[in-house]
């Protein structure tokens, strides 16, 4: 059941070669329609799920049907954080989730219009790439001291700040947003900030988040906070009823606590747990988290949650061709942020997930080879 | 349009056809090949779309690229003709090809 025309698919490229118009819509597909008809799926699009009814295990759905089920999975994702402000429901304020999104905000996209991105997280920085490189004159506002502040470390920040600044875009911190101005026919002209300044534009995108879809889920009286709540088989407290991806937050075993994430990896470790489930084995998820994300010519990977770190450990400088940030929490690797260096990415995924002690200077001297680092001889 | 053959770790053979400009872990995922996750959906980040091409036709999918053999460098079943199957993008003259899935992706 999706709310969506679409069947299931690939959001990443929403903010970076779809937008670019440099691939198609078919593309983003997580699989055509006809894999689906051959395994016999039914995909029914563009329904809502109005709700969940335990005792009778049925739900509703918007065409004012009903479905019966043994088992149901939720796998609702999540939905945009919108900023109140003055002046927030002006024509030409755009943000970003799905394909319809995308597709509005590129015809926006010409030469020589002047964007402003509220939020300096990696979808706005995303976008902000994707403009410049059509002609689209960006200024990006963030409220923060620094770039994507949320999930990584002051390293890669500056770096990511220096790349939007030498590319052309107007990157402003600690610059907080108040509203925005009205042009012409309620169109927006301009946002205003918290210093009393204001920046002019023609089109605004603003990136500051999601919320975890647990409308259903609290409707049905699951538990949720911050995300439905699940265990490490991804069952809810219902044992009919599973929830995966972006809408919960799980027990995570790796980092032995409550963790929610946005991330596709997330999303398809958590379905493959679902789907053992299921099937009635047992295949706790443990996966270490990663992530991507891709800005200009830079591609940055990130593995593990880096926030509790008490060392950081830079492996080649911002200038190289790839650099890496290891992050160590009592000389243990719990994080590598990983720019054009997949393989420090990978070697820090092995790291990582074996909780390895290594010796910081091994880890930031160029003559160890990475590789090296995960066959066990070079621990301190 | 052409045709690739995949043959599975266990030697079970799927054929799979495609239009010039797909890749190969895209007609894998379309065709529902075992084997080839493509998690990142082709973004050469994940690493789980390994494929080893057969010796006769790795002139035709060409060498990796830097990034791309960073990420084989650490697959554990990585061999001279392996190459990251959203990387190889196909083209007419791949018609008839034979590539091989190892046992685990990463
Ligand atoms: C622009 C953008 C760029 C991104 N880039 C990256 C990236 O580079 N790397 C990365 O790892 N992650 C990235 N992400 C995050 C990633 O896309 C998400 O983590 C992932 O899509 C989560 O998958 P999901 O299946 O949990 O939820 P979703 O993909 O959000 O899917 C949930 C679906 O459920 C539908 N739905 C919700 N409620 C109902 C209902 N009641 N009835 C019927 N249908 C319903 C929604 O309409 C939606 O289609 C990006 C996200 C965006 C928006
Ligand atoms: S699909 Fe992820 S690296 Fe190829």
């Amino acid at each position: 059941m999706g709310n969506e025309p679409h069947p299931p698919y690939q959001r990443p490229p929403l903010s970076k070669n779809y937008l670019t118009g440099d691939v198609d819509q078919e593309s983003l597909y997580l699989k055509p329609r006809s894999v689906y008809e051959n395994a016999g799926h039914q995909l029914r699009l563009g329904v809502r799920v109005e709700q969940i009814d335990r005792d009778s295990s049925t739900i509703s759905l918007s065409d004012q049907s009903r479905l019966q089920y043994d088992r149901l999975v939720l796998a609702t994702g999540s939905h945009l954080r919108h900023l109140n402000a003055p002046g927030a429901d002006l024509n030409g304020i755009h943000y970003l989730h799905d394909i319809a999104d995308s597709e509005v905000l590129r015809e926006q996209l010409v030469a020589g219009k002047r964007l402003v991105v509220v939020g300096g997280g990696y979808i706005g920085l995303e976008v902000a790439a994707s403009a410049n490189k059509k002609g689209v004159n960006v200024t990006v506002l963030e409220a923060a001291e620094r770039l994507m502040q949320r999930v990584t470390g002051p390293e890669i920040s500056a770096f990511f700040y220096d790349k939007h600044r030498g590319a052309g875009v107007d990157v402003r911190l600690n610059t907080a947003v108040t509203g925005f101005e009205e042009g012409d026919q309620g169109h927006v002209a301009g946002v205003t900030l918290a210093d009393g300044g204001t920046v002019p534009a023609d089109i605004v995108l603003v990136s500051i988040g999601v919320i975890p879809e647990t409308a259903l889920a609290k409707g049905a009286g699951l538990p949720c906070d911050n995300g439905i709540i699940v265990d490490e088989f991804t069952r809810t407290e219902d044992p009919a009823i599973l929830a995966i991806g972006d809408c919960t937050r799980h027990r995570n075993l790796f980092f032995e606590k409550m963790q929610r994430l946005e991330s596709v990896a997330n999303a398809v470790d958590q379905a493959r747990t679902a789907a053992a489930t299921l099937m009635g084995e047992e295949k706790p998820y443990d996966s270490v988290p990663w992530f991507w994300s891709n800005q200009y010519d830079v591609r940055l990977q990130m593995v593990g949650l880096s926030q509790n770190h008490d060392q950081r450990v830079v492996r080649g400088s911002p200038e190289d061709k790839g650099f890496a940030v290891f992050y160590l929490r009592e000389g243990c690797v719990i994080a590598v942020d990983a720019v054009n260096l997949p393989l420090a990415f990978l070697v820090g995924k092995t790291l990582v997930q074996q909780r390895r002690t290594i010796n910081p200077e091994l880890l930031e001297d160029p003559d160890t080879e990475l590789k090296s680092l995960v066959n066990g001889r070079l621990q301190s | 349009m052409g045709k690739v053959t995949f043959i599975e770790h266990d030697q079970t053979e799927h054929v799979a056809e495609f239009k010039a400009g797909s890749s190969v872990m895209q007609i894998a995922v379309d065709s529902a090949i075992p084997g080839i996750d493509g998690d990142c959906g082709g973004e050469c980040a994940c690493g789980t779309c390994h494929v080893i091409v057969t010796n006769e036709w790795f002139s035709k999918t060409g060498t990796p690229g830097n990034e791309e053999e960073q990420m084989l460098s650490m697959t554990p079943e990585r061999a001279s003709t392996s190459r990251l199957g959203c990387q190889v993008v196909l083209t007419d003259e791949m018609d008839g090809m034979t590539v091989h899935l190892p046992e685990f992706q990463m």
